[in-house]
């Protein structure tokens, strides 16, 4: 079962610089489990020491979000395209806001 | 250093007073490589803030998509403060997660006037940049001219005093 998986610049030291990586899973969580196998180090990129989802990336599957999709229990299939981007975000306030929960928006998805 | 058209810091100027007191935030895309930074591309706050900013996650992918299928990288990713001054907070250091771009903070603190700021922030490490801002439309045979000397066409904020 393989699904395709797009790697953001930052985390390419982790992939031998490649763009694209393939990996199997038929869960996001199980996928990035497979793929830390052979690019170490990758989970701990994307995922938390408590389990959740990393607050600085953004991970699509097939354009969704998958912050709307149960997060790193996001279910995959075969042919599944999932993206990865640095979560772009700042400000002028201190790092409180970085401890705060991921997920702020998942009550109301943007409009577009 | 950033090297930017004065038209571009213009409209970023301007979208960082439109959106004032909330923080304004976006990119500057150009050609993979290139460190020119040539299509502005203004985002939402999705975290409508005065002290925080968040690309919409939906935008985002619409857009770095967009500059994929063009071969461009994010040169430039700018956003404003709007009450303290252009320098990056440890959040802003936190969630850098483009070690290629140029980090660049507008501070519209001041009614009058801007504090226009550059950083590249890679591994947590924050490194000031000057800034130049070049005057399109200027003469091709003029900007030889100035070789060898200081160019009128640009304005380097680092040594303006501020």
């Amino acid at each position: 079962m393989a699904i395709e998986v797009r790697i953001p610049t930052i985390l390419r030291s982790h992939t031998g610089g490649a763009k694209i990586v393939e990996g199997a899973g038929d869960t996001l969580g199980a996928l990035f489990a497979d793929l830390d196998s052979r690019h170490d180090g990758l989970r701990g990129r994307l995922v938390t020491d408590t389990g959740a989802l990393h607050r600085f990336v953004n991970v699509y599957v097939n354009d969704e979000d998958v912050r709307f999709l149960g997060a790193l229990e996001a279910k995959l299939n075969d042919g599944d395209s999932v993206t990865i981007l640095p979560a772009v975000a700042g400000g002028a306030l201190g790092s409180a806001v970085v401890a705060a929960p991921r997920g702020r928006h998942a009550g109301s998805p943007p409009v577009r | 250093m950033l090297s930017i058209d004065r038209a571009i810091v213009d409209a970023i100027v301007a979208h960082a007073r439109r959106d004032h007191p909330d923080e304004a935030c976006g990119v500057v895309a150009g050609p993979v490589g290139s460190d020119l930074a040539t299509r502005h591309i203004p985002m939402e706050n999705a975290a409508r803030s005065m002290t925080f900013y968040e690309f919409d996650s939906m935008e985002q992918l619409r857009v770095w998509r967009e500059m994929d299928d063009r071969d461009e990288a994010p040169v430039v990713i700018y956003h404003s403060h709007t009450a303290t001054e252009a320098y990056p907070s440890r959040t802003d250091v936190s969630f850098a997660g483009e070690p290629d771009a140029h980090y660049l903070l507008v501070s519209t603190r001041e009614p009058d006037s801007e504090e226009i700021r550059s950083f590249r922030i890679v591994g947590g490490v924050v490194t000031e940049e000057p800034v130049r801002v070049l005057d399109a439309g200027v003469d091709p045979h003029a900007v030889q001219s100035y070789m060898f000397g200081q160019s009128p066409a640009t304005v380097d904020y680092e040594c303006s005093g501020r």
